[in-house]
């Protein structure tokens, strides 16, 4: 990854690493804890758990809508369900299944898409979910959290999981910088401030934090002070973050690894617009799918970069001295 | 109930009365009407979600609610929604409408029966269009991997789907031969005939290893069929009986 090692950010493991860790060490203390896999489980790392505790683990192949279906009927004989696949296929293959047996009756069930966003890079654009944050906010009662680093996905696992209510978690495929260097508070809903500035504020989550946490010391060699907050809730949205920044900053750069439409970008400009308006610039992939290729090559290609973040800055900055 | 609420699924709803009344009543399931969560109850999932009528009709007859609140079917505020809604009415176990999605689910009250050591029973039933869905014969699979022989499916044969017979629209034969590929333990019946489907009920409680799927051969609108074909219809899919048909219907079915 071509984020962090700038400002002197460690290399950390995976989101998909910290989430499968986690579930392992969550396994111990909640008996009722059940794990679901789409045939992916070596990849989405349901495996750490499957080998402790291979009576509460169902790998039920690789046949989604089923998947889903199976983990809202554990759970609702009392299991708290977790499922994992590819973000791409259990969205959008399974997206009726969650529409109709875990939203619609609001059902215990977790559901983890890992390989999201375009850095899984050379299987291409079949395996990327580009689209899965927006279809999870549009799910009636789901929580969506986009964990940014190891330490910050582990403890959002362990929120996830005491969580009552369903939960979408994206996760992805390369080893990512830590941006939580001392471990991290997370509580799902309040967005993390990592750096304070006054002149503009850079919101992101996944892996365009640390890209956001690179543009903000690049931007300081410019004079300008950027405030970056980790939004690793898209919904429910920290409205009152996204009002104080935009009072006290004047202009919002929103970073995601995902299409323009429904996701991160769209939910804070709508918090903006009604709570206190200011100039908006977006780093995202737009409308489009990527392709194969290495992952850094890919984020340079689709504008996914602390260089982009900053001439996003600035942009928004010039917006608001006209 | 229909005819009163001015729309609804009436014939899909009759060629089920006879399979849905002997799991209530024939002595089939366990429950508890005054403790509809009781966690070793046996499960009925109505995965022909538009059937509704007729799983509203034995959940009062069991004591769910009031037979008088049945009249309230689709009206505003009812808890008798188009199709069941488990948030709303005790008693229904899943939120059903989007066909082929309750064997998922009743597999998944069957695993943690499995896990928790209850003996309880769950019983899904399908409609005959219905078994178009891809997600079904996933489901079928799965079942058969974990050898869930807590699990029941019935497929309600009425042989009609919502635009024509299903042998037309999607032909499903061998229907029963399918199941048992997917190897799964089958049984064909009349779904009409009572002691045939308790019969089939007892064979699958005593039948270890596997899970059974019972082809219940019914008709669509079955004890009204003559007023059907007056009106021309035999499918009648999705419509309701005008007023004075509704009330020779009753008449017929003996009220």
């Amino acid at each position: 990854m071509p984020f962090g090692s700038a400002i002197g950010l460690k290399m950390g493991k995976a989101t998909r690493d910290a989430f499968g860790l986690a579930l392992a060490e969550a396994g111990k203390t909640r008996p009722d804890l059940v794990v679901l896999d789409g045939d992916v489980y070596n990849s989405t790392r349901t495996e750490y758990f499957a080998a402790q505790f291979p009576d509460r683990f169902f790998n039920v192949g690789i046949a989604e809508s089923n998947l889903v279906g199976v983990a809202a009927g554990l759970a609702a004989s009392g299991k708290v369900s977790v499922l994992a696949s590819f973000a791409a296929f259990v969205m959008c293959n399974a997206y009726d299944q969650l529409r109709m047996s875990v939203a619609f009756p609001h059902l215990n069930v977790k559901v983890v898409g890992t390989h999201a966003g375009i850095s899984i890079g050379e299987d291409g654009p079949s395996q990327m979910g580009i689209e899965d944050v927006a279809l999870a906010c549009a799910l009636p009662g789901f929580t969506v959290v986009v964990p940014a680093d190891e330490p910050s996905a582990h403890r959002a696992t362990m929120e996830m999981i005491a969580h009552a209510g369903p939960v979408y978690l994206r996760a992805g495929r390369p080893n990512v910088p830590i941006v939580y260097p001392n471990g991290c508070e997370l509580r799902l809903g309040r967005a993390n401030r990592l750096r304070d500035g006054s002149d503009v504020t850079l919101i992101a989550n996944g892996i365009m934090v640390a890209a956001a946490l690179e543009a903000a010391a690049a931007l300081e060699a410019k004079n300008v002070r950027a405030r970056v907050l980790d939004m690793h809730t898209v919904k429910p949205l920290d409205r009152d973050a996204i009002a104080q920044a935009s009072r006290e900053t004047g202009a919002l750069v929103i970073a995601e690894e995902h299409l323009a439409a429904g996701a991160l970008g769209a939910a804070v400009a709508e918090a903006a617009a009604e709570l206190a308006p200011c100039p908006i610039r977006y780093v995202n992939l737009d409308d489009r799918f990527a392709e194969s290729g290495a992952p850094e090559e890919l984020l340079k290609k689709y504008g996914l970069t602390p260089d982009a973040i900053v001439s996003a800055a600035q942009q928004a900055i010039a917006a608001k001295q006209r | 109930m229909t005819t009163a609420a001015g729309s609804g699924h009436p014939t899909s709803s009759l060629s089920a009365v006879e399979i849905v009344s002997a799991l209530y009543f024939g002595g089939v399931m366990r429950y508890d009407p005054k403790l509809p969560d009781w966690p070793d109850r046996d499960r009925f999932i109505l995965s022909k979600g538009h059937a509704a009528p007729v799983l509203y009709a034995a959940l009062a007859e069991a004591g769910y609610l009031p037979r008088e609140e049945l009249l309230t079917l689709r009206k505003l505020g009812s808890r008798l929604e188009g199709h069941p809604n488990m948030r709303r009415l005790p008693g229904v176990e899943a939120s059903t409408g989007s066909l082929g999605q309750g064997l998922s689910i009743g597999i998944g009250h069957a695993l943690a029966a499995r896990l928790d050591r209850r003996d309880y029973r769950v019983y899904v039933m399908l409609g005959d269009g219905e078994n178009d869905q891809g997600q079904v014969w996933e489901a079928a699979m799965a079942a058969a991997k974990y050898r869930l022989d807590n699990l029941v499916a019935i497929t309600d044969r009425n042989g009609y789907q919502q635009t024509g017979p299903t042998a037309k629209v999607l032909d499903l034969s061998p229907l029963t031969q399918k199941w048992s590929a997917f190897h799964w333990h089958t049984l064909e019946i009349n779904g009409h005939d009572v002691p045939q489907v308790l019969a089939a009920l007892d064979e699958a409680r005593r039948t270890k290893d596997k899970p059974t799927a019972i082809i219940a051969k019914t008709e669509k609108g079955h004890g009204i069929i003559p007023l059907l074909e007056e009106l021309k219809d035999t499918n009648y899919h999705g419509k309701v009986l005008p007023k004075d048909v509704a009330e020779k219907a009753l008449q017929m079915i003996g009220e």
